[in-house]
């Protein structure tokens, strides 16, 4: 650790202040009048670092500042490396790192939105998270109160780039779609069938919840951290208590843990399983969805016996999980795992066999490994596409520290991948539950929690189902929330879609978009 | 071809009855609280507990008026671990579509002791002044036109207007074998001019409001709004914000509203069949609470 911070201090001396660890794999760095350009670009090159996160935080009622955060990780090593910079309030400006990282495009231009600092340098500085025509509020900083009840729309929600040439056409979709999906507007421009370019514009279901964050008491907090994206209810809400456990420093005992292990495993499976299916429908392949989506109830139907709801609602605490299992539940769990790894091998050798199916999903919806890496792909995608992360193995938490997995990896990034990396994943999910099913019996389930002193913060990571799901929180007084800050690895791989359909054909886009099952309500919060 | 039909045969049918055999639920599946007024000494670690304020409390210094909202429920348990005096009790009941607002809800009048605890219950009724829809009741079409048109084929048009996605993970799995909703004749369908009921998830966002509003007028009379969730309710836990406008009838004129965080898929089937005069409301609240 040291060598890595004498390096920095020797690279920028005095503009850096001696690093605080509050915790040992959590190490905040305050840069003062800053070149985060120049430093971000010496941890890039100097150590590979990965720059995982950048967002904003509005001080000024304490330090007459706006923060911006960046939070960085590098192979090999546990640790969160976070850079702090103020951003002045007379002079709301920060430099844009979007030109050489265009993994946080969307981050900075949220930071505009969010606060109204100007990001210096942006390629592309329009609005992201609020739609063109709100009005020009900033909701994140703190005068502006959750509430408020904004004036009615004015001018175009969003002018779309055009795409010009004879025979080039834009096929405009959403917000509402076809399938039973969530909304977003897809804007798609062609020649004949090919895919030219596509235009997305998401933050349809943007409802204040990272605001809401700031106002609801952290009991209750728990149970909109569910909400922050259905399908990944277990692990969103892992994710933000495990935020105020590091905050508060305390432990949570190791049968919660290997409970939570359990839980993040089966949110897994049941997404993976679903989308295996849903991938096998969009090629015309129906039969194995009706499998697939048999399989998923067997899982779901585990889930309420194991939680009391289907989507394991209602069971993450702080300090551990709500109830612990009985004899018949941790038998129900196993025998649940052992059906459902025969019949799942049954699905994949299913689709296996199909050589119509193979055929569409082989070569289409390309996202090639140097694109990936350029846009900070993370989760399946990133996976599909030689993007080597599991946050699970990088930044080990709940109990996966006692269970060995393999982390599949493939290289050609198309949808055939991007399938097969759910279906190993499965599998080695399959291997987690049986080790832990064994483990989990005994013991306390939930742990006292220590009072929240204020002014705490800490950063908090899982692998959800999709991939790299980050909390940030500061807390403040009175068991609240100053800031909580919500990154759904979606945020992440939305670009990855752009690229991935450029060249395909728009009637292949649908099994594309569903290979990446991006969640939007976990991108517009 | 051989495989898939060998796993088809091997599979079996794995279609249930439901609702016309009861639903399998486990013992564990957490449905509707269940509030034993006149037991119930003090309500107040259960509403101070209650993450969406679906118990409230108004109290005068000797009277105090309890008013729970299933509408606003989340069914997490929380008030029945709260409640010491076991007044509070989680049921495995989910058929709780209704469609009448002020069916979800229930107000029960307390006197007071010195200490805030309950001393005497009152009256219990249906509904509270506190419920927007309380005043307008809207969308009650005249039921026998909607059975006959909608009664025996039904398409669905689904709107997420700005859900998590659960409840659509729920809405999702009435395609499955399972569920199978098609058995009823029932299908989603892709556009709002071939649909006659719109299924609604929220709360509804600023962002949304104007495509709901258009997908419901793009649709033919005769035409049913369901609302699903307690977001598509009411807002659920995050009400009214600057990007929220709440439950989805305060843009739409709503016929049937489904409880849950999601409801479940039979709880889905019940409003959805209730909607269209396929299914009678089960009023809980006449079983005494």
């Amino acid at each position: 650790m040291s060598a890595f911070f004498e390096a920095l201090e020797q690279k920028f001396g005095a503009q850096i202040q001696a690093p605080s660890a509050e915790r040992e794999d959590e190490i905040y760095v305050v840069v003062g009048d800053p070149d985060i350009r120049a430093l971000a670009e010496y941890l890039r090159s100097e150590f590979e670092a990965r720059l995982v996160t950048v967002f904003g935080e509005d001080r000024r009622s304490v330090e007459r500042v706006f923060f911006n955060y960046y939070v960085f990780e590098r192979k090999g090593d546990t640790r969160y490396l976070i850079v702090r910079a103020s951003v002045r309030a007379d002079h709301p400006e920060f430099p844009s790192l979007s030109a050489e990282l265009p993994a946080v495009n969307w981050q900075e231009r949220e930071i505009q939105d969010w606060f109204g600092l100007k990001a210096v340098g942006h390629p592309n500085p329009r609005k992201v998270a609020l739609h063109d025509n709100w009005p020009d509020v900033h909701p994140l900083r703190k005068d502006f109160l959750l509430e408020t009840v904004l004036p009615p729309f004015q001018g175009e929600r969003h002018i779309y780039r055009p795409a010009l040439g004879e025979g080039v056409f834009q096929v405009p979709v959403g917000p509402v779609h076809a399938g039973t999906i969530e909304p977003g507007h897809f804007n798609f421009a062609v020649a004949g069938e090919p895919i030219l370019y596509l235009q997305l514009r998401m933050f349809y279901t943007h409802k204040g919840t990272e605001k809401l964050f700031e106002k609801l008491p952290i009991p209750k907090a728990v149970f909109l951290a569910e909400s922050i994206s259905g399908d990944s209810s277990f692990s969103h809400g892992t994710a933000f208590c495990q935020a105020i456990e590091r905050a508060v420093q305390m432990e949570v005992p190791l049968r919660a843990l290997i409970m939570r292990t359990i839980l993040l495993e089966l949110e897994r499976i049941c997404n993976h399983v679903a989308d295996i299916g849903a991938i096998a429908t969009d090629v015309g392949f129906v039969v194995a969805n009706a499998h697939a989506s048999r399989l998923k109830e067997m899982l779901v139907t585990l889930n309420e016996n194991l939680t009391g709801n289907r989507l394991l609602r209602g069971m993450i605490c702080v300090g551990g999980v709500r109830r612990g299992w009985n004899a018949v539940q941790l038998g129900l769990l196993r025998a649940t795992v052992d059906a459902f790894a025969a019949d799942f091998q049954d699905l994949v050798t299913l689709i296996d066999s199909s050589e119509s199916t193979r055929d569409r999903l082989e070569q289409t919806g390309v996202l090639l490994p140097e694109k990936a890496k350029d846009l900070g792909i993370v989760g399946v995608a990133g996976r599909a596409s030689g993007i080597d992360l599991d946050v699970r193995r990088d930044h080990p938490y709940a109990a996966y520290g006692r269970y060995s997995f393999r982390i599949p990896v493939y290289q050609v990034g198309d949808v055939n991948h991007r399938m097969q990396v759910r279906v190993d994943e499965v599998n080695e999910s399959l291997g987690i539950l049986r080790n832990a099913a064994e483990d989990s019996q005994h013991g306390e389930f939930r742990a006292q929690i220590p009072p929240i002193p204020p002014d705490r913060c800490a950063v908090s990571a899982v692998e959800g189902w999709r991939g790299e799901i980050i909390h940030w929180i500061r807390t403040g007084p009175n068991n609240h929330l100053e800031r909580c800050k919500i990154k759904d690895p979606s945020l992440n791989n939305w670009p990855a879609l752009v690229e991935a359909v450029q060249g395909n054909i728009i009637a292949d886009f649908p099994v594309i978009n569903k290979s990446f099952n991006l969640s939007y309500s976990g991108t517009d919060r | 071809m051989f495989k898939i039909i060998q796993k088809t045969i091997r599979t079996g049918i794995v279609t249930k009855a439901y609702p016309a055999e009861l639903a399998h639920v486990s013992e564990h599946f957490r449905g509707r609280p269940h509030f034993d007024f006149e037991k119930w000494t003090d309500a107040r670690p259960a509403a101070e507990v209650c993450p969406t304020g679906a118990i409230s409390l108004r109290d005068s210094h000797d009277s105090r008026e309890v008013t729970v909202d299933y509408g606003l429920c989340v069914f997490c348990g929380l008030c029945a671990e709260a409640s010491s005096d076991k007044a509070v009790r989680i049921t495995q009941e989910f058929e709780l579509a209704t469609k009448n607002r002020r069916n979800l809800v229930l107000t029960a009048e307390y006197t007071l002791n010195a200490d805030h605890t309950h001393r005497q219950l009152g009256t219990v009724r249906p509904g509270s002044g506190n419920v927007e829809t309380d005043v307008k009741i809207v969308g009650q079409k005249a039921h026998e036109t909607i059975r006959k048109v909608l009664g025996r084929s039904l398409a669905i048009r689904e709107v997420d207007a700005g859900s998590c996605n659960g409840c659509e993970v729920e809405i999702v799995a009435l395609n499955n074998p399972i569920h199978d909703i098609e058995r009823f004749g029932i299908q989603f369908v892709a556009s709002p001019r071939h649909a006659d009921m719109l299924l609604v998830t929220g709360p509804v966002t600023r962002n949304m409001e104007l495509a709901l509003l258009k997908t419901y007028r793009a649709m033919p009379e005769p035409k049913v709004v369901v609302a699903v969730g307690a977001c598509g309710i009411s807002g659920g836990i995050f009400g009214k914000n600057y990007a929220s406008l709440g439950g989805v009838d305060n843009v739409l004129p709503v016929d049937v509203y489904i409880p849950g965080c999601p409801p479940r898929p039979q709880a889905l089937l019940h409003g959805i069949l209730l909607a269209v005069g396929r299914l009678g409301e089960k009023l809980y609240h006449e079983r005494g609470g």
